[in-house]
């Protein structure tokens, strides 16, 4: 007998004669409390994040690869990794060649493989898109593709997330039901509430444990 | 690589691991702190009373429903995550498990794992039996890492070397990794980055345990703050998750409460920074993530504790350690005094089932039975009443059919025939008159030792005349009234 036999063996026999019970999930206990006015939404999200040392900037959609250049500037930051391939990464290269900035913009282009070496010990920072916000719990969602693979936003020291305002959902709940999650979903999705940290000393928090030491979200408002 | 003392096997038994503890002014003050501190971050984090209760007891009714129909759900589990590339393992003991994350590690030929962090491979001493196999296994949870960098095994759950203080981790890193002595826990912590960086670059292979294991879209979960458990499990070409039987949910709404009363439950965090659901390995377009996704379920006893229906409530948890954060035990005499795993609560109603009843006898009764572990648990185990049931399998005859693995270890036939007396005593009227008359007259006979009792308090004395006596006298003076 195989241990997967053995194992649903015992757990059948255990069960016989019993019914199985009905699916008593109540979407209210989830949602009813985590509810937001839509223009609190962002300040919600804001408060959290920012409880847990992220930086959080509100910017017009015509306007953030400006923002990102200060940012950039401001930590004298040399290279930034960003997806060309993806609609905000053309923009973002033109802004950095119209204004000539000296920051240099790297392209995760190559399976990790191939540099990994540079990936963990060079890249300073990198910007990635979000597929969302979560009021209720101030958090992004992240789902990492070719463009944007999962590493991209866990190894660079820096990393900064664009966050559309239109699409911060209440809670978890509403968000993977809206967009039906359960129908499929990548091979890898993040929520991502803040820098990397930990509290094994003493209790005390130190952020910039094994993932990013900063987490900058750039929130995007319509023009 | 790591040749692991076992401290706390020096002392064999419960009781003397409790009395060391105890005299240990340090470690008491180190749990006294952090358990204060874990206490009222939940209270903060659930400051809604209803909120909280309609939480707990949906996580109660997901957990008890998934119990319910477990067989299906991990078929249904297998099937979805086999659909999305992963392979998937069975393990009823330890041995097997390890031996199938050994196989898988040898077929790539590795010899460095990261291990985020994970408690199953803790009940697997994975660390150990890879060590003498020539494949070095470190742990990259920074609590983790300072644990097994002193040999030593966690002592709590969540926060694995809460029992040191900054001065004690400064020393261990300046001994074992020549680093100057500091006790700012951000330069300690910044040591810590610095050297498992390269590890997580350098590893063949990463392990993890799974917080969940989501059957309708086959998809493993995994809370975390430090980034350590994503960097174990996208970074090595090769991710073994490693978890047990109990963890698999039926569908994916069903982590939104869950994950909730978790983080709440654990830290006092709205959320953790990072939850990372994993359901595949690395398609042929993408760029990074592991080319192998390796799930190993395993049983290790669960399949004992699932036998019993009252028992089975145990596999209810969802590990996020409350129970030990708000026990007067735990929190005097720390986690490495139980000696096994899981301490604590539900260390107490676990252990019993993958180690047997007979290796942990103290455990049950090492409760004051105040009931705050029952009360704070997010998914509504009644950990008291089992303890109490463990009490009982305790005590049962060994040579009948056990319904606990290892029970009936503190059968006593002396007990057996006190309590015996005890029932004959109070059910034969006569007979309770004879013994109540001798015993208040003979007081001063009483015996001055009773076994451990009069270790700590003095020996009881019946009184000079009984309850009974008095109340009838009473009633005679007042003529039959009864004032």
């Amino acid at each position: 007998m195989s241990a997967r036999a053995n194992i649903l063996g015992k757990l059948r026999n255990s069960l016989a004669g019993t019914t199985a019970r009905p699916d008593e999930f109540d979407e209210q206990l989830v949602t009813a409390p985590w509810r937001y006015a839509p223009e609190d939404r962002i300040a919600r999200l804001r408060s959290l994040m920012e409880a847990v040392h992220t930086e959080v900037h509100q910017c017009r959609s015509d306007n953030w690869p400006e923002r990102v250049a200060e940012l950039l500037n401001k930590r004298n930051l040399n290279n930034l990794l960003c997806a060309p391939g993806k609609e905000y990464g053309r923009e973002l290269r033109a802004h950095f060649e119209a204004t000539e900035q000296t920051v240099d913009l790297l392209a995760y282009d190559q399976p990790v493989e191939a540099w990994k070496e540079e990936l963990f010990w060079n890249v300073e920072a990198s910007l990635t898109s979000t597929l969302g916000g979560i009021a209720a719990t101030g958090t992004l969602v992240l789902w990492p593709d070719r463009h944007e693979p999962r590493l991209m936003s866990l190894v660079p020291p820096v990393h900064i997330a664009l966050l559309k305002a239109s699409e911060i959902h209440d809670n978890l709940y509403d968000m993977m039901v809206a967009q039906n999650w359960a129908a499929g979903l990548p091979t890898n999705v993040l929520l991502v509430s803040g820098p990397s940290k930990t509290a094994d000393i003493e209790q005390v928090l130190a952020y910039g444990a094994h993932g990013p030491r900063e987490l900058i979200v750039l929130v995007l408002e319509d023009v | 690589m790591s040749q692991r003392i076992p401290v706390t096997e020096l002392t064999p038994d419960f009781r003397g691991r409790a009395k060391e503890a105890l005299a240990d002014g340090q470690l008491r003050h180190n749990f006294r702190v952090a358990m204060d501190s874990l206490m009222t971050k939940r209270a903060n984090a659930f400051p809604d009373v209803d909120e909280r209760e309609g939480l707990r007891e949906l996580g109660n009714r997901i957990k008890a429903g998934a119990l319910s129909r477990l067989p299906d759900l991990l078929e249904q589990l297998e099937q979805k995550l086999t659909e999305n590339g992963v392979k998937v393992h069975w393990a009823e003991t330890v041995e097997e498990a390890n031996s199938l994350v050994h196989g898988i590690i040898e077929a790539r030929k590795g010899r460095q794992v990261v291990k985020g962090k994970s408690m199953v491979s803790e009940e697997m001493e994975m660390n150990d039996y890879l060590a003498e196999r020539g494949v070095e296994c470190l742990e990259s949870d920074m609590g983790e890492y300072i644990v097994q960098l002193d040999n030593e095994k966690p002592s709590h759950i969540i926060m694995p070397a809460i029992h040191k203080n900054a001065r004690q981790v400064s020393k261990l890193f300046h001994d074992k990794l020549g680093e100057p002595e500091t006790e700012d826990v951000n330069q300690l912590i910044q040591i810590g980055r610095r050297t498992l960086r390269r590890k997580f670059m350098e590893a063949d292979v990463g392990v993890s345990g799974v917080n969940f294991a989501i059957a309708e879209t086959g998809t493993l979960l995994l809370v975390e703050n430090e980034g350590n458990g994503r960097m174990s499990t996208t970074a090595p070409p090769v991710h073994i998750a490693v978890t047990g039987i109990e963890k698999v949910v039926p569908n994916l709404r069903d982590v939104v409460p869950l994950v909730s009363l978790l983080t709440r439950s654990a830290l006092g965090q709205p959320i953790t920074t990072y939850v990372n659901l994993i359901s595949g390995p690395r398609k042929p377009d993408e760029l990074d993530g592991p080319e192998e996704v390796h799930l190993v379920l395993l049983d290790n006893g669960r399949t004992g504790a699932f036998a019993d229906a009252q028992m089975r409530q145990t596999l209810n948890c969802i590990r996020c350690g409350a129970c030990m954060n708000h026990c007067p035990v735990y929190t005097r005499v720390g986690g490495h005094t139980y000696g096994e795993v899981y301490p604590g609560p539900i260390g107490k109603i676990i252990t019993p089932h993958m180690a047997g009843l007979n290796k942990v006898p103290d455990h049950p009764s090492a409760s004051s039975l105040c009931g705050a572990c029952g009360e704070v648990c997010p998914v509504k185990i009644p950990i008291p009443e089992l303890l109490q049931r463990l009490r009982q399998e305790n005590v049962k005859d060994p040579k009948q059919p056990q319904q606990v693995k290892g029970g009936g270890a503190k059968f006593s036939r002396t007990e057996r025939w006190i309590w015996r007396g005890w029932r004959m005593l109070n059910a034969r009227p006569g007979l309770y008159r004879s013994f109540l008359w001798a015993a208040t007259r003979f007081r001063a006979l009483a015996p001055k030792k009773v076994g451990p009792w009069t270790k700590n308090h003095s020996a009881p004395v019946p009184a000079r005349r009984s309850l009974h006596d008095l109340a009838a006298r009473h009633l005679d003076r007042n003529g039959g009234r009864p004032s």
